[in-house]
């Protein structure tokens, strides 16, 4: 068994998610006027940190079901 | 151009990035205990995984600024690249010629080559290969400290020393797994990274409709007619008709079947992620899973590029001009980041471009250990030692796989056309290795002997077309006609190239043809087994239900990119 690939990718994507919701929530509207005028730190920030923690959902599932197997395992093969 | 200014947000993204980069490596660094572990993940990877990574170890520096740029001065034709180029290859490599790579256990493409012909073919291809990887490495380096000293002012030698000493340290600790995992996170980093960019970008020209009007003007400002921008096969009756300066011919055969063939089925960068799956069926998915991103990609990184030309051309002066007063076509993907990405968001997408370019780096210094080490250091120099010999081998040829890299990218600084000269030489070497291929594969009587010279013939082929033909407004020299004559002007360097491909790989299918003929075999029918298609048992998917045999999901992915070509005619 090697490393699941979705935890780092869960962490760092949660990791900036929630850098960039709240560098969006507290920087002024002056940064905004290239991006058209919408608050896209804020927006995408969201989005990474909901993609960041569907990422990491499925990877504690993993390793929850993981551990129920091999207890399971263990309290199967001591008589 | 005007250097854009990046806040303590963006830094903190970037060394976020930089710290998940060698952890993933340090993480990984106790799994690697024999060479098959370093060199190819112990044939242990589930196939999103390599899948995703077989997509990604392609997207290096020529891929983002590459199609950017080509999407700015080409326009919508641009994505053949992708619908006519990558797709039909990806799924002929996994239905195809995956069973022989992955069922003769070869550990590189190269080892193929001895195991089908025999150890002079391998030879050859082995060692361009390791220069080729070697000069690829440090182009990508050269192009990401060039970019960052443009467009952030910062210092070219920190740049290369701190690039090559990230990628040194992960692929050190952690082999191919390393890279390939850093891969998949650099693709949902190119990803998240490029969308707002295409969103915003999308929205400030008025979408699609808009988007396509302004591209009008921009082609009938350059001469051609109002659709050329924004059309991909409706221009290719004649090469005058488009910017590329193709017809549909060329096009098809060049970029289509020659060049796309040549990379995505020959080229080890990419098969090492196919083979390192976890199983024949998994290693058949790997290309077939990644084709269908890879198809999607066009919006990622052309359409940027059709962006920043209409802006430039509609709005005024969005692009730097280069000295001869065209825009600066390279530079279309980072002002486009510049442009419209404010503090914060502007950092996720340097990384992700810095992303890009360090994979790129680590997937050509890691097919690079694996064909030095199995294909010349232990066939060659000192075969018979023990794995932990050949272990320990991979961990020095990854410190000097990378110092020459670095030496490469110095050398570019240096000599301009030195870089030129090798990426035209690998051209030669590139187009004609399909031919061997489909013909080693495909046909049992091609012998040692005809694979070999017939490379070389297909290699000679290329160069003496090269050497005889010019492109529109080009000197003599490493654009062609080196020969002194011109026999053919051809409208532009890209339907050169695929002439020239067409040429190579012509050439090398007949000779090697003729030669196969003409000598004897050197292997029996029973040493092909499992590496010639008539000799190799069918592999029977009847097992699977059929929604996950690896044909429905090829005809699913052709079935998609005939859609896309047609909405996009």
């Amino acid at each position: 068994m090697t490393l699941d690939l979705r935890m780092p990718i869960g962490l760092i994507f949660t990791i900036f998610g929630s850098m960039l919701t709240v560098y969006g929530l507290v920087s002024g509207d002056a940064i905004y006027e290239r991006s058209l005028g919408v608050n896209v730190n804020l927006w995408w920030g969201l989005v990474l940190l909901a993609f960041g923690l569907v990422m990491l959902a499925f990877a504690i599932r993993a390793v929850r079901r993981r551990h129920r197997e091999t207890r399971t395992i263990d309290s199967t093969s001591t008589p | 151009m005007q250097q854009i200014h990046i806040g303590a947000i963006d830094y903190a993204i970037l060394i976020v990035y930089f710290a998940f980069v060698l952890g993933i490596g340090w993480a990984l660094r106790r799994f690697v205990k024999s060479s098959d572990d370093f060199f190819l993940s112990g044939r242990s990877i589930p196939t999103w995984i390599a899948g995703l990574a077989f997509l990604s170890a392609n997207l290096g520096a020529q891929e983002v600024i590459g199609m950017g740029a080509s999407g700015a001065k080409y326009g919508m034709m641009t994505s053949h690249f992708y619908w006519v180029g990558a797709i039909p290859a990806m799924v002929f490599v996994g239905i195809f010629m995956m069973p022989f790579y992955y069922g003769s256990r070869a550990r590189s493409v190269p080892e193929y080559l001895k195991l089908r012909f025999d150890e002079k073919t391998r030879g050859f291809n082995a060692i361009t290969f390791a220069v080729m990887t070697v000069f690829s490495s440090g182009i990508s380096m050269y192009a990401l400290a060039k970019l960052l000293e443009l467009v952030l002012g910062w210092n070219f030698h920190t740049s290369v020393l701190l690039s090559a000493v990230i990628v040194l340290i992960y692929i050190f600790m952690g082999g191919l797994t390393s890279a390939i995992y850093n891969e998949v996170l650099q693709f949902f980093l190119i990803v998240m990274g490029f969308l707002p960019l295409v969103l915003l970008g999308l929205k400030d020209v008025g979408g699609w409709a808009g988007l396509t009007a302004k591209l009008q003007t921009v082609a009938t400002n350059a001469g051609y007619a109002p659709g050329a921008w924004s059309a991909s096969w409706r221009h290719l009756s004649s090469p005058s008709a488009n910017p590329m300066g193709v017809e549909w011919f060329g096009m098809v055969m060049g970029l289509g079947f020659v060049l796309s063939f040549g990379y995505w089925c020959t080229d080890f960068l990419v098969i090492q992620r196919a083979m390192a799956a976890n199983s024949m069926t998994a290693a058949r998915r790997t290309p077939l899973l990644a084709a269908i991103p890879k198809m999607l990609f066009p919006a990622l990184v052309i359409l940027p590029g059709m962006i920043a030309i209409a802006l430039h051309v509609t709005r005024g002066g969005l692009l730097p001009l280069g000295s001869d007063g065209t825009p600066n076509y390279n530079l279309a993907v980072p002002v486009m980041l510049a442009h419209y990405l404010p503090s914060g968001l502007l950092g996720l997408g340097l990384t992700a471009l810095m992303a890009s370019f360090m994979s790129g780096m680590a997937g050509n210094v890691t097919a690079f250990n694996a064909v030095w080490t199995y294909d010349i250091y232990q066939s060659h120099i000192r075969p018979g030692q023990s794995d932990a010999h050949y272990l320990r081998m991979g961990h020095a040829a990854t410190v000097f796989g990378i110092l020459l890299s670095v030496a490469a990218a110095y050398a570019t600084t240096r000599f301009n056309n030195i870089m030129d000269m090798l990426q035209l030489v690998f051209a030669f070497v590139n187009a004609p290795l399909f031919a061997t291929f489909l013909l080693g594969m495909f046909w049992r009587r091609t012998t040692g002997h005809g694979a070999f010279f017939g490379l070389l013939a297909g290699t000679a082929a290329a160069a003496i077309h090269h050497g005889l033909v010019l492109p529109q407004g080009a000197v003599p020299g490493l654009k062609g006609a080196f020969f002194g004559a011109v026999l053919h002007t051809y409208p532009s360097e890209m339907a050169q190239n695929f002439w020239t491909a067409i040429f190579a790989w012509t050439t090398c299918f007949v000779a090697t043809i003729v030669i196969s003929l003409a000598t004897r075999r050197n292997k029996s029918d029973d040493e092909l087994k499992g590496l010639v298609y008539a000799l190799t048992p069918r592999l029977t998917d009847g097992a699977m239900p059929w929604y996950k045999r690896p044909a429905t999901l090829a005809v699913v992915v052709l079935a998609l990119t005939l859609v896309l070509n047609v909405i996009f005619w």
